[in-house]
């Protein structure tokens, strides 16, 4: 038998922690919610930091090596935040065949950051993505949630040099 | 719900569009969508309320049309199709209609690529509208549901399933009647269905689709499902990369819980059956059935070993039924018309119709259904209508990174899972990836053998080392540093990969090598030999500035 453990708060007093409290809730506070705790967490704030681990672990009552091996696991989670923007560029094969990898070279040069940096000034992200599954207008590129397809170099370029040159 | 009940919501909604004289059918897919679509939609919603016909005329959000490429793409009542339509266009298509249609929009539908196709799991995309349930009822709808509850016992649906030969479109190819039967045989104290909705391969996006664009069809194909094998409880794993299909099948799945055909005693029978969606996070390796269950779970995406299978000791350790999204929108319509009816439709031993992606160097791209067996030049040079800018035809690669790159020697080979697999490649989940004379094959050899790399677990030291010596190796024919023994040593670990690794993925990851080693012998050799890379994209590569 196990012994009851209280659920342990959240660690302060952002009303986000609610939306995660109602996830929790929903999976019964059990060990099979984790991953659908830690999208809540993400979708909330932006990133997994160890605060959010350590509650997450602790409130579905598993070890935090759990927490954290599934949040390094899988390539959706992130344990950084983010920049004010982001760039996700598709290495989809589809957009891979048609020119993906100039236009992660061009911006890669144009901001000197590798994927899954953030600029020193926190303005701009750059992330690749394995396939978003808009094949049909490669190469595609997200721009903050919205996605662009067939996208040159020149357009990636001056999109990304908009949010680098001045406070958006 | 009732029969009674679900007949009369499907004659209302037929009554209430049957008021409709004209209809403007805007694609609100995600391909359209990111070509700004909704803006395209507002335009004709704003006309048209201030033309004040809207009691006459329905501007209607619909699924994919399949020509990604043209969007955004407009479908009218009058019969005709506009592609790449602007928000400033929809006055004069608001105009055209009962008259003569705006020429400069209109995109041909005689054409091969609309005619050879056959729509079976993709018949209500492009006509309804994803977000109403009504819609979908009135379009038989749920029939299939109220048919098998009703009429048929679970053997009879399993029956069914099996006489249409119907085989697992998410790559494998299993007899879904089978894996039916092995569930309902087996014991276990609860059972479940999941719907394995994680389209991991790139260059796939036929999943995407049909969830975004008729998420009701494979709801229904999961209660069907349920029914024959005795599970009370269901997943549809998606990945979080795709928020609009997520979001349509969660609203989808409220709507058949509103009206009762989701939940407790569905239809007045003691059949219940619940489905929860559950968020894919980016792993590749979770499309392998132990994998996804554990990924259910709430754990790391790793596989185990089978047997058991998940048939047998699945999720928590109960019997449970995995399929792939495309298998379980191809139910309804089988219990709808019979198994016979499906069979007659493919090859002897590939059934009914498999929805492809079409992408890469190919003048139409996007999403088909054709009959099993057509042959991979027709896929190509007919409904894809050829290789663009007069380039010429180098290869097509089927499967993703677990299939193969089929060369022009292949293009007369029927797609069928067979001949797909004697060639060298897989049917996969459905990516059809055509490259031209600018793609190297080494390089994607390459980028395949990266993706395993990175993608591999780490459970099994085979896929996890192997795929990494495979990829250094490939990297250094393409820096132009390999040796002849590299290239031996190349050969030695696709055949060990391919023995001792776990799961599928390390399995098949030595495929595209083999295949491009197998047809592309001659650019390996260039490489090696004469340090050349034929296409100009190896030398290219690092750091130079091209274009």
């Amino acid at each position: 038998m196990s012994s009851y453990v209280a659920k342990p708060s959240p660690p302060n007093q952002d009303k986000r922690w609610k939306l995660v409290d109602a996830t929790i809730r929903r999976q019964g506070q059990q060990a099979r919610g984790l991953i659908e705790t830690l999208h809540t967490v993400q979708e909330a704030f932006g990133y997994l930091d160890q605060q959010a681990l350590r509650y997450v672990a602790m409130s579905l009552r598993v070890p935090l090596s759990r927490a954290y091996g599934v949040a390094t696991f899988y390539h959706f989670f992130t344990l950084k935040p983010a920049g004010q923007h982001t760039c996700v560029i598709c290495m989809g094969t589809a957009c891979y065949i048609k020119g993906a990898p100039q236009l992660l070279d061009a911006v890669q040069r144009d901001l000197g950051i590798a994927p899954g940096e953030t600029t020193a000034d926190k303005k701009v992200s750059l992330l690749t993505a394995r396939c978003l599954g808009s094949c049909g207008l490669a190469p595609a590129v997200v721009y903050d949630q919205e996605v662009a397809g067939k996208v040159t170099r020149s357009d990636i370029r001056e999109h990304v040099k908009k949010w680098a040159g001045h406070d958006a | 719900m009732t029969p009674e009940e679900l007949a009369e919501i499907a004659e209302s909604e037929r009554v209430a569009q049957s008021r409709f004289t004209q209809r403007v059918n805007v694609c609100v897919a995600a391909g359209c969508l990111s070509c700004q679509s909704q803006s395209v939609k507002d335009a004709l919603d704003r006309e048209a309320n201030r033309r004040d016909i809207k009691d006459h005329c329905q501007i209607k959000g619909v699924g994919c049309m399949g020509l990604c490429a043209e969007g955004p793409l407009v479908s009218t009542s009058s019969g005709v199709l506009y592609r790449k339509v602007q928000a400033e266009n929809g006055a004069a298509i608001l105009d055209s209609l009962g008259g003569q249609p705006v020429s400069h929009l209109v995109c041909r539908t005689d054409t091969p690529f609309f005619q050879r196709q056959k729509k079976i799991v993709l018949e209500n995309s492009g006509v309804i509208d994803p977000e109403r349930i009504e819609d979908y009822i009135a379009g038989e709808g749920y029939s299939a549901l109220i048919k098998t509850l009703t009429e048929m016992t679970p053997r009879e649906v399993i029956d069914q399933v099996t006489k249409s030969g119907l085989r697992g479109r998410g790559g494998a190819g299993y007899p879904t009647g089978l894996k039916w039967s092995t569930v309902s045989k087996s014991v276990g104290t609860k059972k479940y269905v999941i719907c394995n909705g994680d389209e991991g391969d790139p260059g796939a996006f036929m999943d995407r689709s049909v969830l975004e664009s008729d998420p009701h069809r494979v709801l229904e194909g999961m209660l069907i499902a349920a029914y024959a094998v005795g599970a009370s409880e269901g997943f549809a794993y998606v990945r979080a990369e795709y928020p609009l299909a997520v979001k349509r099948l969660r609203t989808a799945i409220r709507q058949a819980e509103r009206v009762g055909l989701l939940g407790s005693d569905i239809c007045g029978t003691r059949f219940s059956f619940r489905v929860d969606v559950r968020l894919g996070a980016g792993a590749f390796v979770c499309g392998e059935e132990t994998a996804l269950i554990a990924s259910v779970e709430g754990k790391r995406g790793t596989p185990r070993p089978r047997p058991p299978y998940p048939a047998m000791e699945g999720l928590f350790g109960e019997p449970t039924l995995i399929n792939n999204v495309e298998t379980f929108a191809s139910v309804a319509p089988i219990i709808r018309k019979g198994g016979e009816w499906y069979a007659q439709i493919g090859t002897e031993k590939s059934k009914g119709t498999k929805v492809f992606a079409l992408a890469g160097r190919v003048q139409n791209t996007g999403l088909v259904e054709v009959p099993m067996g057509i042959s991979l030049r027709e896929m190509v040079f007919e409904i894809g209508g050829g290789v663009p800018e007069g380039r010429k035809f180098k290869a097509v690669q089927t499967g993703g990174p677990s299939g193969g790159c089929l060369p022009s020697d292949c293009l007369d080979m029927p797609v069928d899972y067979e001949s797909l697999a004697q060639a060298g490649s897989i049917m996969g989940s459905g990516g059809m990836i055509v490259m031209d004379e600018s793609s190297c094959m080494v390089d994607v050899a390459k980028y395949f053998m990266d993706f395993c790399m990175t993608e591999s677990c780490g459970k099994c030291i085979p896929c996890r080392v192997g795929t990494y010596q495979m990829h250094r190796i490939l990297t250094a024919i393409g820096n132009m540093s390999a040796t002849q023994q590299d290239l031996k040593m190349l050969e030695e670990l696709c055949d060990l990969l391919k023995h001792t690794s776990l799961c599928g993925l390390g399995q098949s990851a030595p495929n595209p090598v083999v295949s491009t080693l197998r047809s592309f012998a001659e650019e390996y050799r260039a490489h090696v030999e004469e340090h050349k890379c034929p296409a100009g994209v190896c030398n290219a590569q690092p750091g130079g500035e091209t274009e």
